[in-house]
């Protein structure tokens, strides 16, 4: 049992955190654009090239994939961080939420566009109504709603709150969505056309992976930018941001 | 607290809601023709050959039938809400639940049982057969609370903001599209001769999940709009 304990709510505190956000920034960024450098090398140049069904334009995949994966995730997040800031009174997490929620539409829509991209020269069609992109466009609605409320209250506190709300019954409904646009989708079409589940060749999957690992950093980096911003506006009178530019 | 308390202040809470509503009938009628004048739009702008009328009749009635009903959302604490009686009713000593359970079921009766009356007239406009017009009011009593229930949060979320009724549509029709899908789904199975049974009963889950848990979280949105 150690005597001096670390105290982890240090931190919690805007400005605490802020110094600390703004050093960890560059330590994101980087390996970030290093890893989409690499990542774009290694799936353009490394990854096998075609098979007889997916031409040159199943590379698209090295963005579509990760950019689907974040959109889903940053949500999951966005409403955790959101609901700790709501229940323990958090403005920094509260804070967090209202950062991530743009990446999280941003990635959604990527994944959205580059899934139509891909869909136009390997099912002939720009969409369809298949379960996955049906719940990944409503997804992209529920990002719509939460910033749009947000952004419509000017009280601070209450958006924070009123946004916790509305992304924690998002969160229990996005289950319930996925599976009811399921089932919607058997009921209409027998079998459909869905993403081929082809073998992945060892470097193809290096690839993916490494974009995902670009995307987080990406998304860790620019939500630590945005969340100084949102510090920077809400605290411009506390006497710690007036007195030392940090 | 006692039990009689409670109540005698739901009953009462809901008997008030229907009296304010009964006083204003124009507001009421004007949900009603909505949910008539959409539905009826679809067959001009498609054409009136009936077996494509047939075959969209279950999804024209239905997100009509969330059109109209997301119309009327604003009503349920808009008024309470500028002349402060909803303040006053968070103060009092009955849970916040009670209350919004209270004000959803009064909406329900005033803006959502007259679309389901309405309803199997409009099925009749698109050509449907005894059996589905049956279906339709079955899967509009179990569905529409649902709708009310829902929609109460995010008309609690967007009390007094600027834009309210945009934004309202933007937040829960997101979530109102499960409860579309096995709607207009048990139609669609009664139509196409199959039985509706399994999407009748999903319905009857959403319902039962959604008025356990979502007036909970009205409550919340209630009290964080009025503080």
């Amino acid at each position: 049992m150690s005597k001096q304990r670390i105290n982890w709510y240090k931190y919690a505190a805007p400005a605490n955190f802020y110094p600390l956000a703004g050093k960890l920034i560059p330590l994101f960024a980087i390996p970030a654009a290093v890893l989409f450098i690499w990542g774009m090398y290694v799936g353009f140049f490394v990854a096998p090239p075609t098979d007889a069904q997916q031409h040159e334009y199943y590379r698209i995949i090295y963005i579509h994939v990760p950019a689907a994966w974040m959109g889903m995730f940053l949500y999951v997040l966005m409403a955790l961080y959101a609901g700790v800031g709501w229940a323990f009174n958090a403005r920094l997490g509260s804070m967090m939420a209202t950062a991530i929620a743009p990446t999280g539409a941003i990635f959604t829509f990527i994944s959205l566009v580059t899934g139509s991209l891909w869909g136009r020269p390997a099912w002939g069609v720009w969409w369809v109504w298949d379960a996955r992109l049906t719940s990944t466009l409503i997804l992209m609605f529920l990002y719509i709603g939460f910033i749009s409320l947000q952004s419509s209250i000017d009280d601070v506190r209450r958006a924070d709150r009123a946004g916790a709300v509305l992304a924690v019954v998002g969160v229990i409904n996005v289950p319930i969505i996925y599976f009811s646009v399921q089932w919607w989708n058997s009921l209409h079409q027998g079998a459909t056309i869905t993403a081929r589940s082809f073998k992945m060749a060892p470097s193809m999957r290096s690839a993916m992976f490494i974009m995902v690992g670009a995307c987080w950093l990406y998304s860790i980096a620019v939500c630590l930018v945005r969340v100084r911003h949102i510090i920077r506006e809400r605290e411009q009178e506390a006497p710690w941001l007036t007195e030392s530019p940090a | 607290m006692t039990n009689a308390s409670v109540q005698s202040m739901f009953a009462w809470l809901v008997w008030r809601d229907l009296i304010l509503a009964w006083r204003r009938r124009a507001d009421v009628l004007a949900t009603l023709f909505f949910f008539v004048i959409v539905a009826s739009l679809f067959p001009l702008g498609i054409g009136p050959e009936r077996e494509v009328l047939r075959t969209i009749a279950p999804g024209v009635v239905w997100v009509a039938a969330l059109l109209a009903s997301m119309l009327s959302l604003g009503r349920t604490f808009g008024n309470d809400y500028q002349d402060g009686t909803l303040e006053q009713l968070l103060l009092t000593p009955q849970p916040a639940y009670l209350v919004v359970l209270a004000k959803v079921i009064a909406h329900w009766i005033v803006a959502e049982l007259p679309l389901v009356l309405v309803a199997p007239v409009l099925g009749l406009q698109f050509g449907l057969s005894q059996n589905s017009l049956a279906i339709i009011v079955v899967s509009l009593l179990l569905g529409t609370p649902v709708l009310s229930v829902i929609g109460s949060i995010g008309a609690a979320l967007t009390l007094g903001l600027r834009a309210a009724n945009v934004l309202v549509a933007l937040l829960v029709l997101p979530l109102y599209i499960p409860v579309l899908i096995f709607g207009s789904g048990a139609v669609q199975a009664s139509v196409a001769g199959t039985s509706p049974q399994a999407w009748l009963l999903l319905l009857g889950a959403t319902l039962i999940v959604s008025l356990v848990f979502a007036p909970w979280a009205t409550g919340v949105a209630l009290k964080i709009s009025v503080e």
